[in-house]
Parts: C-alpha cells; structure tokens; sequence
C-alpha cells in the first residue's frame, strides 16, 4: 500500500461522499456545499495524475465559479427550496438504470486488459507542455471556445435580462 | 502506482451517482450541478488516458481543457435560463418546465 494508493482512497472517499450526501440531502444550498468537496477532491485527483494546471483550474472553475454560481441560481430564485421527491416508482426506476448501467461499465472494464506500464514522469513542464499544444496543434479549437465563451456571456445577460416590455410586444419586435 | 481500471470505475460511479441525480432530483439547479457531476466524471477518465493510457501524451488533458471551458459556459447559460424560467413562472421545478409540451 503506497502513499499514492492512501491518497487516491481517501480522495476518492471525499468524492463519491460528497455526490452520495448531495443526492441525499434535502436543502438546495446544502446540496452544492456538498458538492463543493467532490469538486475539489477531484482537484486532487488530478495532482495524483500529474496534471497539476488541471487541478488548479477545476479548483479554480469548478471549486469556486461553478459552485458560486450555483448559489447565485439558487438564492436569486427560491432559495429556501426543499428538494421535495418524487414518486417511488420513478426513483425505483432511474436507480435501475443507473445501477444497471454502473455493472456495465464495471465489467467492460474488468474485460479489457489495461496496460500496467509504470508511467514514465511524461510532464515534468505540464503547464508549458499543456500551452505548447494547445498553441499549435489545438490553436483552431482553442479560438472557437473563445468564441463559444464570448456566445455564452452574451446569450446569459441577454437571457437573464429582465425585459420591460409585454411578451407580446416582444415577439412583434423580433419578427 | 495506482492502475488506470481504479480511476475508472471511479469515474464510472460518479458518472452513475450524478446520472441517478439527474433523472431524480427536480429543482433545476440540481439538475444542472448533477450533469456537471456526470462532465466531472468523464475529465477524469481523459486524465487517467492521459497519464495511464497505452500511449501517454498531453492530449487528453488538452481535451480536458477545452471540457471543463465548455462546462462553464453551459451552466452561464443554464443559470440565466433558470433565471428566465423563474421570472415568467415563479417555479424552479423541472417537471414544470412543459410550456412547449402544451
């Protein structure tokens, strides 16, 4: 048992507790202050495989961006929410699926034959190495999600923009 | 060293855990946390390839990056929706959310 496996199991807790405590809690705030902590030891995750930019950006997006603007959803609508269930059946049935689907994955990936190279520290310059790719053979998708970020911000304040106008009056505008 | 089937079946149960989420849980933000929980869980298999997988290469955490960007993006979006919905219909209730149904 090697440090690293210590560290993966104690991450690994942290993370599927904190998905199983955001299903299984009933106030929405509560709920992404759970997920937070999955969030984050994702985070260290990612340092265990040696992608360290990784993990500073997924603390930094999701750790805090994501997790922030979720609670600005929540309190900017009915922030005292309780996550009320549904019916029996339909919890019973999206379980099966989801458990069915699980045994899956799991088999298909008892099935195939992973290699077991000891991986050769490939990244030493991870960030560097990360900015080099992604300026010369990812330079094409890298401006278009720029441009799907620029889309996103403008599509969010037009969409979250409280309009004056009658609806009606809206769509005559549009056409 | 950690082998690459432990990150994935890690993966495969967080993808699960948010799967079941989303199909359950009906308060919206919910919802969009829980598809963020599912993205999570396949960033996590890039980096595993990425570092573990037949040919080692910086590619999947490139691709990582550009997941986690539009993971971002979508839930701007998915907020400001939310927040539209909300205003015309005073519900943040999935299942509520059928006014092109009718």
């Amino acid at each position: 048992m090697s440090g690293a496996m210590i560290a993966f199991f104690i991450l690994g807790i942290i993370t599927i507790g904190g998905a199983l405590l955001m299903l299984s809690l009933r106030k929405v705030v509560h709920m992404v202050v759970a997920l937070a902590f999955t969030f984050l030891s994702i985070a260290g995750l990612f340092v265990l495989l040696e992608a360290e930019f990784l993990a500073v950006a997924q603390a930094l997006i999701y750790g805090g961006a994501v997790t922030i603007i979720m609670l600005f959803g929540i309190m900017l609508t009915q922030h005292d929410d309780r996550d009320e269930s549904r019916r029996p059946l339909h919890k019973l049935l999206a379980g099966l699926v989801s458990a069915l689907f699980f045994l899956g994955l799991i088999i298909l990936i008892n099935r195939v034959p992973w290699p077991n190279q000891a991986g050769e520290p490939l990244f030493m310059e991870n960030t560097a190495n990360i900015g080099k790719e992604l300026f010369s053979k990812y330079v094409i998708p890298f401006e278009l999600a720029s441009i799907l970020i620029l889309v996103a911000l403008v599509g969010a304040v037009i969409l979250a923009k409280q309009d004056k106008e009658s609806p009606a009056k809206k769509e005559g505008d549009k056409a | 060293m950690i082998p690459v089937s432990w990150y994935l079946g890690l993966a495969a149960l967080l993808f699960c855990l948010g799967l079941y989420g989303a199909l359950t849980k009906r308060n919206t933000v919910i919802v969009l946390i829980c598809i963020e929980l599912m993205l999570n869980a396949t960033n996590i298999n890039l980096v595993a390839f990425s570092k573990l997988g037949l040919y080692p290469d910086i590619a999947g955490q490139v691709f990582t990056v550009f997941s986690i960007t539009v993971a971002a993006a979508e839930v701007a979006v998915g907020i400001a929706i939310l927040l539209a919905f909300y205003r015309n219909r005073r519900t943040v209730n999935i299942d509520e959310a059928n006014v092109l149904k009718r």
